[in-house]
């Protein structure tokens, strides 16, 4: 389920605004969740199903970025291709308090932006499900000295259940090739 | 070339200490530069990488670039990713498939043969003068396919890949080989590129067979992530290897390993658990192993260093990793994920997903490894600190030269308990290239540790 990159045709009426300020604020609040260590709270935003992935990306031939710039879902190595379990196994590592590549805790923001809702179903006034993009900047500081910025774009699938919002998919595009930081600790 | 280690040094490997020089000396990094990753043989890449005419990997021999190629008539090369002309890359590109690299400054071309194929305004510019002949892509003088993996050496004199593996290749073959025991027969999946504040030989180093630091992978341990782990079982893998005798190898030309010899007769301890098909099918292989290698199917791999960055992980997870240097404090880790090329797709899918959640810098498990290379070497670049040499003491003096091991002669020099003797023995190579010795004693072909008149002593 995959979802190809383009400019949303989705027509932006009264009911779109008010569907992107809602998904706005999810994203405020899980960003919230995660800077603040609530990540037992984070989890309960993953949809069971949730298919959480990142791929590599390589430098290719121009003309080749759609087929081959990405690693693929489910197709060989990548760098996150999670369900909720391991995001569950995560957390738990975390919290043993003996994750040494998070003990001391990082210090962690994410920043999320330039949020659109590039489709919703049945329709943005009473949509259970939600395609969006946005950008995103985390930035990681560790121990002392110790500090990465990952940038990139992200496209989630959220779900809407009644007041209840998760995502089910979460597409995360890091714009890096060698990945320059000694571990991906955190959550996008 | 001077000596530059024993100008400063404090080491003494028979002692057992090592100079933290090693791991953050600038002089001492250019010196491995020039003495080590010019001679000894480096991993480059995989054929299933390159399967067609015209397919190339970008791939690293030290800090340098060079491009795994397979030229249109099959044949496979290592070529130094440069121009001849004014030293361009010719290749910016991880993968592909081409017919000419095209040099983007002043457009020379080269074929997947290395040889220029066009030069511009050559008629009117070069006539008479440029050779088209000796200016080729810089071709490795020594590469080999050893079961589907490619390795180079930029020493035309390097013994040939095998000797330079010597007893190590029993068990690098069990990473390479098929589950079922048939040779060769795996494709890469996938590779892992990232960057680490660490001096290259920590990583090395951990692959000898440091089980020692165990504990630094507590975390992983107690929430369970292995192939049973949905089954409850608790730790990063399945523990085949349970009721197995451990053993630490170390080998003359420095690599080392840690492997495992079951008992005769060993009842199989079930793995892969968290699906009865997956299970099943390595259940299977075990037997066809068990019937195609005899007796010697006792013999299991679990990590590996190839002297001087290439490790592997056997079976859980299974992969080759490079350790390529950046500068005395920083490494590029190329880690290459290894399935069999003929297994089913699930089973593929199945491995895939646990080495993601195990290895590499979104790994669960490698997280905390790095974690500790980091601050190991941060740690040790002070004026202080580097008066103070690392301990290397452990288990000293107790490895037997080819012992029998639950009746099984396990070749080199071994111990059945954890032990730094891998690392000694490493490291006293390692001195070696720096000291530009010659091929017979970088394969250790003088060290009267190996020297079969030992044999049965304790060292
Ligand atoms: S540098 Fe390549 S053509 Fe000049
Ligand atoms: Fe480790």
């Amino acid at each position: 389920m995959d979802i190809k990159e383009h400019t949303p045709t989705i027509i932006r009426d009264d009911a779109y605004f008010r569907l992107r300020q809602e998904v706005e604020e999810f994203f405020y609040d899980e960003a919230a969740m995660l800077d603040e260590r609530r990540f037992d709270e984070w989890l309960d935003l993953m949809h069971d199903d949730i298919v959480y992935f990142m791929p590599m990306r390589r430098n290719v031939k121009f003309g080749m970025h759609q087929d081959r710039e990405d690693t693929l879902l489910e197709e060989g190595m990548s760098w996150f291709n999670e369900d909720k379990w391991t995001l569950e196994k995560r957390v738990e590592q975390i919290m043993t308090g003996v994750h040494y590549a998070e003990e001391p805790l990082s210090r962690v923001s994410h920043l999320v932006t330039n949020v659109q809702v590039t489709s919703a179903f049945p329709d943005a006034a009473n949509a259970t499900e939600i395609n969006t993009s946005c950008r995103f900047y985390i930035y990681q500081n560790r121990v002392e000295h110790e500090h990465y910025s990952f940038v990139g774009r992200r496209y989630d699938t959220l779900v809407r259940d009644g007041g209840r919002m998760q995502v089910r998919h979460r597409r995360i595009i890091l714009d890096q090739n060698v990945l320059l930081a000694k571990c991906l600790t955190a959550f996008f | 070339m001077n000596k530059v280690f024993d100008a400063t040094s404090m080491t003494d490997l028979d002692e057992g200490v090592l100079d933290r020089g090693a791991f953050v000396s600038e002089e001492i990094y250019r010196q491995e530069l020039q003495t080590v990753f010019t001679r000894a043989w480096l991993f480059v890449g995989h054929e299933s990488q390159i399967p067609n005419p015209g397919d190339f990997f970008s791939s690293r021999m030290g800090e340098e670039s060079v491009i795994l190629v397979r030229d249109k008539a099959s044949v496979i090369h290592v070529f130094l990713n440069s121009c001849r002309h004014r030293g361009m890359k010719v290749c910016r590109y991880d993968q592909g498939n081409t017919s000419l690299f095209t040099c983007p400054y002043h457009a020379w071309t080269y074929a997947t043969d290395g040889k220029v194929r066009g030069i511009p305004q050559y008629k009117e510019l070069y006539d008479g003068v440029l050779d088209r002949e000796k200016w080729s892509l810089i071709e490795v003088p020594k590469m080999v396919n050893y079961k589907g993996t490619i390795w180079a050496s930029w020493d035309e004199n390097a013994p040939d890949f095998e000797t330079y593996l010597g007893e190590a290749k029993l068990h690098l073959d069990q990473a390479l080989d098929c589950r079922d025991g048939r040779p060769g027969g795996s494709e890469v999946i996938g590779v892992h590129k990232w960057v680490f504040p660490s001096n290259w030989k920590f990583a090395a180093e951990n692959f000898l067979g440091d089980s020692y630091h165990n504990p630094s992978h507590r975390s992983v341990d107690l929430i369970g992530i292995g192939p049973s782990a949905r089954q409850g079982i608790k730790g990063r893998r399945d523990n085949e290897l349970e009721m197995a005798k451990h053993v630490w190898i170390g080998f003359a030309a420095g690599h080392g390993v840690h492997s495992a010899v079951q008992a005769m007769g060993a009842e199989y301890v079930s793995q892969f658990a968290n699906d009865p098909e997956i299970e099943a099918y390595f259940r299977h292989c075990h037997e066809e192993r068990n019937q195609r290698l005899g007796d010697d199917a006792r013999l299991l791999p679990f990590t590996g260093t190839i002297f001087p960055n290439t490790s592997y992980h056997g079976r859980q997870p299974r992969n080759l990793c490079v350790w390529h240097p950046h500068s005395p404090t920083e490494t590029e880790g190329w880690r290459f994920f290894f399935v069999d090329a003929d297994a089913p797709t699930k089973v593929k899918d199945f491995l895939r997903r646990f080495y993601m959640r195990y290895s590499g810098p979104a790994g669960m498990t490698e997280q905390d490894d790095m974690e500790n290379w980091l601050y190991a070497t941060k740690a040790s670049t002070g004026t202080i600190a580097r008066r103070y040499a690392f301990n290397y003491q452990l288990a000293r003096d107790q490895a037997h030269l080819d012992p029998e091991v639950n009746g099984l002669t396990v070749r080199g020099r071994v111990n059945t308990k954890m032990t730094e003797h891998m690392a000694r023995g490493y490291y006293r190579r390692w001195k070696a290239y720096l000291d530009c010795a010659d091929w017979d004693e970088l394969l250790g072909r003088n060290d009267p540790r190996f020297a079969a008149t030992k044999k049965g002593s304790p060292q």
